[in-house]
């Protein structure tokens, strides 16, 4: 079992370097992608791929319709964008990669096999693409699953919107 | 909404500011800054705090340097969305360089222990012994310690606490009693706690006896100044000494440095920016490391989760976490022997808990939904005691900033494999109806058999089994060989006469045990010798 699991680091590493090869090559492109600097981190490009990354990575957890869905989806994608914002650069930096990878159409359909632009992609196109991304032997490409779980997750339930449905009150209300 | 403007109690470091304390905080400098003093301290954490305090109380002029801001009481509003980003390093996401351990460290004024959980251990004995039998430090020993750990324990209210505990950690003394093992209270640095269990983002009654409400406080009521974000780049050392400190302002989002520089200059320099920033400090200053120590043999405590849900309500995020822990499959075996493991309960809040689940969409949503009925124990895993466990090395990006290599070995796999084991052992013992390894997509089990059936056959790897850490140690260790230690039984360094390392980083191991006490005790030994160094002797207790 440890010989596996050996093979398939070196498997992974060899493949996730190759990949974060690509990602570099594309940085030039990063920086049209990432706005550095401003307070919100993300530009429109990115910003689409994180909202259509939302409702298949949150499911069940989003409102199922209206009122609430949109705004929900909003929110989420905003947090998002706030917690990019708050890392230090070498963080942010290899977040653009990321996402510089993902914006390109053939990077989009390469490495995430998503066949339609990110603004029409379907939730269960998306859920797939995070499912082969979460059980890939390329290591970067778990990384990569981690860092949007963790992100996306993290400004959701950091929402007081989502507290009701799982049975979290809140804080405390601290008497004078 | 009275919030922001009326403290909901009384807030000691609005008082001290209304007071007069000198605190600066570097996003706002319009112009650069020179300081002098007796001792430049870079680090406002448990290390940093006690040198402020015996430093300033033997009369010397002390100035601190932090890199994260000065929040207190009045901030702490009990929200994650607020406190990880504020009060953590890299807003509480910094990861290894393969991405694969999380590592929870604090980043504001009072560092780790403004957003601890409270635990308290004296180090513990068999650390203490490995230390002096297989690495030779002598004068480390339980009775050496003894009285400084006594001393900090009366200084930051460390003592069993009797409140009973939260139903999460009850079920870890419930399910440890079913199967025969020993469980303990833990003690906790807390005076007069309102058992609200928050104490991760910032206690909002100062009841946790931080270094932000105890040692600080008596620092700069002495003089004592203090210099928020901003980040420490160099020593600048000529000949056997370190001439100054060379530091630079963040701006106020406290990711990116500024044009204003902060120089310091001092008799005495001490290195207490936690066992990633310390070594890192000194790898960029370029300080005399002939023997290539310095970053390397930094620990963890790498830590695993189980998940479980239980037929009654935990509440999880409610009441003072980790307040019980089991030591049993640390006592029950050697230090040097197979990877032993400590256990506890920690808190459950929405984000710590929806991002410490695996996977995504309908399952985590159900799992999420049952956040009331879940009960979590964590394995923290001892490493660098074996030569297997080698630890990881603190390296520097392009940008200067630290990155922590850690490889996790099939030495730590095999300790994890034994404490999931051992955790979904003591979930259902204590009347779990499922529990999931947090491991993988996350599968759940019904039966411990079924757990251990599973467990047995999990493919362990990075990104694969989640691994977290809130506690880093190592990457300077004491001793009095050059050629295996940073710095002297002093915590002076071996090459500089007027630097010294006084936190987590001079730890040889890991501790075995959550390192707050490790680091108050042994920096409060080593500051009074420092200060009598300097020609001070600090007030008696």
């Amino acid at each position: 079992m440890i010989d596996l699991s050996r093979r398939r680091l070196i498997k992974a590493g060899i493949a996730g370097g190759a990949l974060l090869a690509i990602a570099g090559g594309i940085t030039w492109f990063a920086r049209r992608v990432m706005n550095e600097g401003a307070p919100r981190a993300l530009d429109r490009d990115a910003l689409a791929i994180v909202r259509a990354i939302v409702p298949a990575m949150l499911a069940a957890a989003l409102p199922s319709q209206e009122p609430g869905r949109a705004g929900a989806i909003d929110e989420t994608t905003a947090g998002v964008d706030r917690a990019i914002a708050g890392l230090p650069p070498a963080a942010r930096a290899e977040i653009s990669q990321l996402f510089a990878l993902l914006a390109l159409a053939p990077g989009r359909r390469a490495f995430a096999g998503v066949a339609s632009p990110w603004a029409e992609a379907s939730a269960s196109e998306v859920d797939a693409f995070l499912r082969a991304w979460q059980s890939s032997g390329w290591a970067l490409k778990r990384t990569a699953y981690d860092a949007l779980h963790q992100l996306v997750i993290a400004a959701w339930y950091a929402n007081p919107r989502s507290w009701p449905a799982i049975g979290y009150p809140g804080p405390p209300t601290l008497a004078v | 909404m009275t919030d922001a403007t009326q403290p909901r109690v009384p807030d000691p470091i609005r008082a001290g500011l209304a007071a007069g304390w000198d605190v600066v905080d570097a996003s706002r400098l319009s112009a650069d800054l020179a300081i002098e003093a007796d001792v430049a301290i870079v680090g406002s954490g448990a290390g940093g705090g006690v040198a402020a305090e015996t430093l300033a109380l033997a009369g010397l002029k002390v100035v601190v340097l932090e890199e994260g801001p000065l929040r207190s009481s009045s901030d702490f509003r009990m929200r994650e969305a607020d406190a990880y980003p504020e009060l953590y390093q890299e807003s509480a996401a910094r990861k290894t360089r393969d991405k694969a351990i999380n590592v929870m460290q604090g980043r504001c004024v009072g560092g780790g222990t403004t957003v601890n959980w409270t635990s308290s251990f004296r180090t513990p004995p068999a650390t203490l012994d490995h230390w002096a039998r297989a690495l030779g430090i002598p004068g480390m020993g339980v009775d050496a310690l003894a009285p400084w750990f006594a001393k900090m324990e009366a200084r930051l209210g460390i003592a069993p606490w009797d409140v009973p505990p939260n139903a999460n950690n009850a079920a870890l003394a419930r399910g440890a009693a079913k199967l025969g093992i020993p469980s303990a209270a833990i003690r906790r640095n807390v005076r007069g706690c309102w058992n609200l269990g928050y104490c991760g983002m910032g206690c909002p009654t100062n009841a946790k006896q931080s270094m932000l409400v105890t040692t600080l406080p008596t620092a700069l009521s002495r003089g004592a100044k203090l210099v928020t974000r901003v980040r420490a780049e160099r020593l600048v050392v000529a000949g056997d000494k370190v001439d100054r400190l060379e530091a630079r302002a963040l701006d106020a989002t406290g990711t990116t440095p500024t044009d204003r520089r902060v120089t310091v200059r001092a008799r005495s320099y001490v290195a207490a920016g936690g066992a990633i920033g310390t070594p890192a400090l000194l790898l960029r200053s370029g300080t005399p490391d002939p023997h290539g120590l310095v970053g390397k043999r930094t620990f963890l405590h790498p830590t695993i989760v189980s998940a479980a849900i239980m037929p009654e309500r935990v509440d999880g995020f409610a009441g003072a976490p980790q307040t019980v822990y089991s030591d049993h499959w640390l006592d029950t075996m050697p230090p040097e022997g197979p990877a032993g493991f400590k256990l506890e309960a920690p808190p459950l809040h929405p984000v710590l808990a929806a991002i410490t689940l695996p996977g995504h969409g309908d399952a985590h949503a159900r799992w999420m939904a049952q956040l009331p009925k879940m009960q979590v124990l964590i394995a923290l895993v001892r490493d660098g005691f074996h030569p297997d466990s080698p630890g990881g090395t603190v390296t520097l990006r392009e940008d200067g900033t630290p990155v922590l290599d850690y490889p996790l070995t099939p030495y730590l796999f095999d300790g994890m494999r034994r404490a999931f084991r051992a955790m979904a052992d003591l979930q259902f013992a204590a009347g779990a109806e499922t529990v999931m390894p947090v491991h993988g997509p996350g599968e759940a089990f019904a039966t411990a058999a079924a757990a251990r059936g599973a467990i047995a056959a999990f493919e362990l790897a990075p990104l694969v089994t989640p691994v977290v850490s809130a506690h880093v140690m190592g990457g300077c260790p004491l001793g009095q060989d050059p050629r295996r230690a940073v710095v002297d039984l002093d915590g002076r360094h071996h090459q500089l006469a007027n630097l010294h390392v006084l936190d987590g980083s001079l730890f040889p191991t890991s501790i075995g045990a959550n390192p707050q006490l490790s680091i108050y005790g042994i920096v409060a030994k080593l500051a009074d010798a420092l200060a009598a160094s300097l020609g001070r002797r600090p007030p008696a207790a």
